[in-house]
């Protein structure tokens, strides 16, 4: 483990790398509103982030990472375009594995800018890849943007849409949807009962609670509805899995996906912005012919990236957590601009890790 | 010095872990007068007994002050992270039964699985602004579980007691709470989910693996451990 002063030279080296690229220095408080990141979160964030309270303020966090607080600030009084520059300590609950930080230095970089989105991935991604050149990263890319867009296009209700959606970012409860509405798995028998019955509040007992009696029967109506809808068909749902397994390097998987946009026509926008961003990759010098794309990556982390996707990890060490990651997160600004929304894109180093690297090679 | 046994202070948890060990030969009781927490161990020699709260000994038992301890596997596993490396399962003892559980009231005649759990608490949240409140005193059990459902858009709330009737107080809208018969969640007209059981717990023998043994407390421990296996 490096000392703490030389990872804060390190992580103010890193800040001042990204002050030449333009990006304006700021800061956040450490504690939180744990309202605003319940809301984006749910509950699981608990598990990974340190709670205190206070009588007056409530429930407040310990910041689990910066990207929020400066979306936030972003939206209340920022210039556009913007780019911006941080370095500090992040905090996470680590109480599945113990032998990872629960407080680490990171230094992000972030940029808010309506022009080019493909350009800006680009430039996001190389400044990092940059900054970790000699440690012989393995870097892996994805695009959660596809995913997205193949679920808002499938032919099927606007309900099951809404409910894949929400579950992109919990893959074994997207699979389990995916499952019933193809017709996959079968109908569990209290489903079919609770829908073969012709009272099914009968012997349901005296209503309590705030959940009303027309907030069950409109769930009732909603299964009832699903129940009559067609399967998804199988067409669809082979071209989605298919789609999930694509990793290759990046013109093989643009190959390959271009094939699966035959049966799923809904993903070629977003298929046009991946060959944008190669462009853009290349363009910055980046090898794009042997950088690594998987279709799923990025689905079970935080679960605000909803386009390209990056990370940075030691190959030879399995054990360490990435070095650095980062993505676009335009619905973030939406769900945090309170009206407003601005495409953004951005990435954190943890220069802890960036010297624990250095050393073992030294 | 000699082995720490740590056994709940009082109650029928108590007096059956005092019944177990009779069985096995060790005659455990409390000395002194009934307010003071102090016990003597006979039939075996180089044991002493500690008498704790049944919440307080998984945290006596990881923090290796005491070597053995009897407690249920809710507390074990709810307190304790990663509780198989702090502790070990020496026997189950065959009484304290009690599930985890997670219910909603009857009403809810659309939910019976954790996959109608979660699609009502989407529609609940979108109706009423906020998430649907499960109130338990477990939260990492129950939060881990519902993680591993990959249930969405609750909230745990905190109840010490009484939560069976936070619902019709409508302070929460579903619990999660330990239950051994079902009857106070019928007359609080809650019912379980199908595939609600969250944990199945009961009294348990437990090992410290980080307590430390001098020689002679290894030999009465190897003692102790030969004659509850037996």
């Amino acid at each position: 483990m490096p000392q703490r002063a030389r990872i804060l030279e390190r992580a103010a080296k890193l800040r001042g790398y990204f002050e030449q690229a333009g990006a304006r220095p700021v800061e956040t408080p450490v504690l939180q509103p744990a309202e605003t990141l319940l809301d984006l979160y749910g509950e699981d964030i608990r598990a990974r982030a340190y709670v205190t309270s206070d009588a007056v303020r409530g429930e407040q966090m310990l910041r689990p990472d910066f990207t929020v607080p400066v979306v936030q600030m972003h939206m209340a009084h920022g210039a556009e375009p913007a780019r911006y520059t941080y370095s500090g300590e992040v905090f996470r609950r680590q109480e599945h594995d113990p032998d990872r930080d629960n407080e680490y230095i990171q230094v992000g970089y972030e940029v808010f800018d309506r022009t080019d989105p493909a350009a800006a991935d680009a430039e996001v991604f190389t400044l990092i890849a940059k900054a970790l050149s000699g440690l012989h990263l393995r870097a892996t890319t994805g695009d959660i943007g596809l995913l997205l867009a193949a679920v808002t296009g499938l032919e099927t209700t606007a309900a099951r849409k809404a409910a894949l959606m929400r579950h992109i970012w919990r893959p074994r409860r997207f699979r389990a949807l995916l499952e019933r509405y193809s017709g996959r798995s079968p109908v569990p028998p209290a489903r079919a009962a609770l829908l073969a019955a012709s009272d099914p509040m009968a012997g349901a007992g005296p209503v309590i609670g705030l959940r009303s009696r027309a907030e069950v029967l409109a769930r009732i109506e909603a299964l009832r509805a699903d129940a009559a809808a067609p399967p998804i068909s199988e067409r669809e749902i082979s071209a989605l899995e298919t789609l999930l397994a694509v990793r290759e390097t990046l013109p093989f998987a643009l190959e390959h996906l271009r094939d699966v946009a035959v049966d799923l026509p809904q993903i070629t926008p977003a298929l046009d912005r991946l060959e944008a961003r190669i462009t853009a990759l290349a363009a910055r010098g980046v090898d794009v012919d042997n950088l690594e794309f998987e279709a799923s990556y990025g689905r079970t982390s935080m679960e605000y990236y909803d386009g390209f996707v990056f990370g940075f990890y030691a190959a030879a060490r399995a054990d360490l957590p990435p070095v650095a990651t980062g993505g676009r997160y335009d619905a973030l600004t939406r769900a945090l601009g309170d009206g407003g929304e601005i495409p953004a894109v951005g990435g954190v180093l943890r220069p802890g890790l960036m010297l624990t690297l250095e050393e073992a090679r030294a | 010095m000699s082995v720490k046994l740590g056994v709940p202070s009082k109650g029928r948890l108590m007096d059956k872990t005092f019944d177990w060990f009779e069985k096995r030969g060790i005659r455990l009781s409390r000395t002194g007068s009934d307010r003071e927490y102090s016990g003597a161990v006979d039939g075996i020699d180089g044991i002493s007994l500690v008498l704790l709260s049944a919440g307080e000994i998984p945290r006596e038992l990881a923090a290796g002050r005491i070597h053995l301890g009897v407690t249920g596997t809710d507390l074990v596993h709810e307190k304790l992270p990663r509780w198989e490396q702090q502790v070990e399962e020496i026997a189950p003892l065959g009484f304290g039964q009690a599930d985890l559980i997670l219910a909603v009231p009857s009403c809810w005649a659309d939910v019976d699985t954790l996959d109608d759990l979660d699609a009502a608490a989407a529609a609940f949240r979108a109706r009423h602004g906020f998430r649907v409140r499960i109130a338990t005193k477990y939260h990492r059990l129950v939060r881990d579980f519902l993680t591993d459902a990959g249930v969405a858009d609750y909230q745990l709330v905190d109840s010490q007691g009484a939560t069976e009737g936070t619902v019709k107080n409508e302070t929460a809208e579903a619990i999660a709470d330990i239950t051994s018969t079902g009857e106070t969640l019928r007359a609080n007209h809650l019912k379980l989910l199908s595939d609600g059981l969250v944990l199945r717990s009961q009294a348990t023998l437990w090992r410290s693996r980080g307590a430390a043994c001098d020689a002679g407390e290894k030999q009465a421990l190897a003692a102790l451990l030969k004659r509850v296996d037996g």
